[in-house]
């Protein structure tokens, strides 16, 4: 490993962080990331929920994944989970869309319907 | 699937599923042979005769949501179209080995594409996994080490985002380093 050294200064960080943090309230953020998923372009999906959540240091957000959620046509699919909020379901994701979703929804509270599962079927 | 990149994402989440606790990939590109091959071998739970006859079959599949599994006839497909094949070896209670070899030169070899996401976003789905990534190019060879990682990183869980950034930077770097996916 090339940069293996700088591993030891994350850590640091990190663990000085962590000791200062005290509730963790937790917005989840799951991506589907079977086959259907990874082929429709999952991959910068979630790793552009990560750089967010890095970039903007948000403590209380995790990023994870799941399996085929069993609409495949309409991957990428993310669903996001507030504490306390119904469950929304996001469809056909970028990863700039992703951004967005951090920023309008996740940060701002309001979710952005035009993404969701439920517009994409009345569009239909 | 685009790239090869994206079968190991795709090919991986078997092994993680299977219970894997280390999934070894191993990349090589033998220019001099005309090879390149892909290996990905885990300590999961392994299948039966049975079941492994079938995994190549697009309508099988363990999982319930859905009727098919194309990840590996995905990958046999694309072996097999670059001039190459794919073979499974798995043993219950011991793990799994997929071997697959395209064509180097083969115009219909699916390029390389980003070891350093699909690495990346490995780490960061499946943190308390092990992966040892290997990307040889002729002599030259880099590793990747989650146990190595695990080690320095002490009580700092590896789906940090830093350090999902990190492996995605280090990776990059590391394949740059020894000339690899240059075609």
């Amino acid at each position: 490993m090339k940069t293996f050294k700088e591993l030891e200064e994350i850590r640091n960080k990190v663990l000085d962080e962590v000791s200062q943090r005290k509730d963790r309230t937790g917005t989840r953020v799951v991506v589907g990331m079977a086959t259907c998923g990874i082929a429709a372009g999952a991959r910068p999906v979630l790793l552009s929920f990560v750089q967010e959540v890095k970039d903007r240091d948000l403590k209380d957000v995790i990023v994870s994944q799941t399996g085929c959620i069993g609409m495949c046509s309409l991957e990428p699919i993310v669903e996001v989970y507030k504490p306390g909020e119904e469950k929304v379901t996001y469809v056909k994701m970028t990863a700039e869309k992703a951004k967005e979703v951090i920023e309008e929804h996740i940060l701002g509270g309001q979710p952005i319907v035009r993404y969701t599962v439920g517009a994409y079927e009345y569009e239909k | 699937m685009e790239d090869l990149s994206l079968h190991v994402l795709d090919i991986v989440e078997n092994s993680v599923k299977a219970g894997a606790r280390l999934v070894c990939v191993s990349m090589e590109e033998d220019k001099r042979q005309d090879r390149l091959i892909l290996i990905v071998e885990d300590d999961g739970s392994g299948m039966d005769p049975d079941t492994l006859s079938r995994v190549t079959d697009p309508f099988f599949t363990t999982r319930t949501t859905r009727k098919v599994g194309l990840g590996l006839p995905f990958l046999k497909a694309a072996a097999a179209g670059s001039g190459g094949d794919m073979t499974i070896e798995s043993t219950p209670g011991v793990g799994t080995r997929v071997e697959a070899v395209f064509g180097y030169h083969h115009i219909d070899r699916p390029p390389i594409g980003r070891m350093d996401e699909t690495m990346a976003t490995l780490v960061a789905c499946h943190p308390d996994t092990d992966f040892l990534y290997r990307h040889r190019v002729g002599s030259e060879a880099y590793d990747l080490d989650t146990r190595a990682m695990r080690q320095m990183l002490g009580a700092v869980p590896l789906d940090t985002p830093a350090v999902v950034d990190w492996v995605r930077t280090e990776v990059a770097e590391g394949l740059l380093d020894i000339g690899a996916g240059s075609l």
